[in-house]
């Protein structure tokens, strides 16, 4: 068995020599591929990221911190975390039934509901900020049933949180689906016969299996939901302290010409940008680590230890 | 716990994957499932362990009607084909899980469940492996821990779904051998699926032959392959040479000619002389001659222009000194016959 290994080995080590001498291009032409890419993230990454640390941070740190604790800016933090703190979950919740249900079951308009679930992504977010208006404005489908009802949603809360959960509904099904699909129901099939009841099958056998492509979907969810700008921006009504979010008090700070002030607030959504990235990246590592890692010592012959 | 199945249909839109099915499984024995794919033999399983649903018919344990009990009321051991082990838990969680999910009045204490879990290793002979998870198993390894899973809710009755067809041929005589003796040791009412006749022959107690949704037949491993009940039955079990003929006193006369009957014979029943022996018997040529294994594979054309493959011992060819193009008798010492419009 080991001979047979390390030939397979040395056989795709000469495979790999010989696809790098064929694919390779001249070094003149590597450098300047490379080139381009780095010069382009200086130019569209770095540099306004270090803009935006330098701007927030060039009136001291005491400035800086001030612009936190402006009641507006803390009112824009909290609504900003209340929102995601709904729509997060909920979607996380409608992440993991829709997906079940798509890769698990086969049902009359499953491909509709495929396709539905990617709306968001291929809409305008200002379309569905403003489908929102629509219904639920003063002038909108159900807008005199609420005003009847004092019932405000339309440039107040509820709507944010409605808009926020519409635009970010796409990412924990989309991550989900295909992990679900690949992995089939026979795990699921076993934890029956052994007596699990559906939900001892969910939290002990389906959970763990989906456990790091759900975290993954839920950073990318959260990172959109305390970044969205469009959506959110239509039916906010901008009412100060009230109904903005960080994204849309940075704008206002900035048409106010409180540069400094509107810096600082976007250093803190660029912060959790970056830690988004690192989050992200170790989720993948994690995931990368715990699917190979064993695989590399599936070499244990079948006859070792097994006496008739 | 006996197993009765009665009257039992199932279709998959326009297939008609089982039509109505009777089997009786008394309780203890080691039962194959045999067919060829698309035979209906795993949706039966499926539907005996409650994992699938029958359209019409009745399933009972011990006399009592479970068809409308979930798989998990049923309390079957169920292995499936390609192990299906929880692959974030390693062997020994794996073994535990279904003593873990019990609900709590009737979950064994922590110690209990260490004991039975070790008390499978050791009868799957995996001691050494429980901290292991399956990925770093084998696939011989990953069967017998799947076994150790099912075994470890004391199920009523063990059903096993191809479970050696992803092993390689050596690793699965082994452990069809050692689910021979297992049986033997913990006498569980067992049914195993299979497509491969060797091994339904020299593990079970009883094998039923399935085709096309229906079963062909019933019996013991020497009655399902010395009197098969069907055409099918003969082809499936076996190699076996078709001829036209017919029975004439009792003698089997074969020859070019259709006649509405067919004679089947298998390649070891036909033996080769020189000389005509007195009864019936046909003039070949030999074609080709395999003398690697147990039993010399002769190819011989027969005088109407039909290939027939026969089977002679080790000794017989010796003597009889056999090289290619020889002309030759060949004598069917044992068919069978059957109509031409059942023959398949």
């Amino acid at each position: 068995m080991a001979a047979s290994i390390s030939l397979h080995s040395i056989g795709s080590a000469q495979l790999a020599a010989r696809a790098r001498v064929a694919t390779s291009e001249s070094r003149l032409v590597r450098w300047t591929l490379m080139f381009v890419a780095f010069l382009f993230l200086v130019f569209f990454l770095f540099m306004p990221l270090a803009i935006v640390f330098t701007s927030a941070l060039s009136k001291g740190l005491s400035t800086y911190f001030a612009a936190f604790r402006e009641p507006d800016a803390l009112s824009a933090i909290r609504l900003t975390l209340l929102a995601a703190g709904i729509a997060v979950p909920l979607n996380l919740i409608f992440g993991i039934a829709a997906s079940w249900a798509i890769a698990k079951f086969d049902f009359l308009g499953k491909s509709l509901l495929v396709t539905l679930i990617d709306l968001p992504f291929s809409v305008s977010p200002v379309v569905s900020g403003l489908i929102y208006v629509l219904l639920f404005g003063l002038q909108g489908l159900l807008g005199p049933w609420l005003a009847a009802h004092d019932i405000k949603i339309i440039f107040a809360v509820p709507g944010i949180v409605l808009a926020t959960i519409f635009v970010t509904f796409p990412f924990v099904a989309r991550e989900l689906i295909p992990l679900i699909q690949a992995q089939g129901i026979e795990e699921e099939e076993a934890a029956l016969t052994l007596g699990a009841s559906g939900w001892q099958t969910f939290w002990r056998v389906t959970l763990p299996n989906i456990k790091w492509g759900l975290l993954y979907g839920v950073i990318l969810c959260n990172a959109r939901a305390m970044g969205e700008f469009g959506a959110v921006s239509v039916v906010s009504g901008h009412i100060r302290g009230r109904t903005n979010t960080m994204p849309l008090h940075i704008e206002i700070l900035y048409n106010e010409y409180q540069f400094q002030a509107a810096f600082a607030v976007a250093s803190l959504l660029a912060l959790l940008a970056l830690v988004t990235l690192i989050a992200k990246s170790a989720v993948e590592w994690k995931a990368e680590q715990e699917n190979s890692q064993p695989h590399g010592r599936d070499l244990t012959p079948d006859h070792q230890g097994f006496l008739l | 716990m006996s197993i009765e199945v009665s009257k039992v249909s199932k279709r998959f839109g326009t297939f008609n994957a089982l039509s109505n099915i009777n089997l009786e499984i008394p309780s203890g024995e080691l039962v194959a499932l045999l067919g060829p794919s698309g035979s209906g033999k795993t949706t039966l399983l499926r539907i005996i362990a409650g994992l699938e649903f029958a359209d019409t018919g009745h399933v009972s344990f011990d006399g009592a009607d479970i068809t409308e009990q979930s798989a998990r009321e049923r309390r079957v051991g169920f292995v499936f084909q390609h192990y299906a082990l929880f692959r974030h838990m390693n062997v020994f969680e794996n073994i535990a899980f279904g003593l873990r999910v019990r609900p709590r009045q009737f979950r064994p204490a922590e110690t209990a469940i260490r004991s039975k879990v070790h008390e499978l290793l050791r009868l799957i002979q995996l001691e050494n492996l429980a901290q292991r998870y399956p990925s770093q198993l084998s696939g011989g390894q990953r069967q017998r821990v799947a076994l150790a899973r099912a075994l470890a809710v004391e199920p009523s009755v063990l059903l096993l779904d191809e479970p050696f067809g992803s092993l390689d041929a050596k690793v699965r005589q082994e452990l069809r051998r050692w689910l021979r003796q297992l049986h033997d040791e913990i006498h569980i009412t067992s049914v195993f699926v299979t497509h491969d006749q060797e091994e339904a022959l020299e593990v079970a107690d009883q094998v039923v032959v399935m085709n096309q949704g229906r079963i062909e037949q019933i019996g013991s491993p020497d009655e399902v392959y010395n009197h098969p009940a069907s055409p099918f039955v003969y082809n499936f079990l076996g190699n076996v040479n078709l001829f036209h003929g017919r029975m004439d006193e009792g003698q089997p006369v074969i020859h070019g000619k259709a006649t509405g009957q067919v004679v089947y014979v298998r390649p070891h029943l036909l033996e080769i002389d020189r000389e005509p022996n007195g009864g019936s018997h046909f003039r070949a040529h030999i074609k080709h001659i395999n003398a690697a294994g147990p039993l010399v594979k002769v190819d011989v054309i027969t005088e109407w222009g039909d290939p027939v493959h026969i089977q002679v011992s080790q000794e017989r060819y010796r003597a009889l000194q056999l090289i290619k193009d020889d002309a030759v008798y060949v004598i069917p010492k044992d068919v069978r016959v059957f109509e031409t419009r059942r023959a398949s």
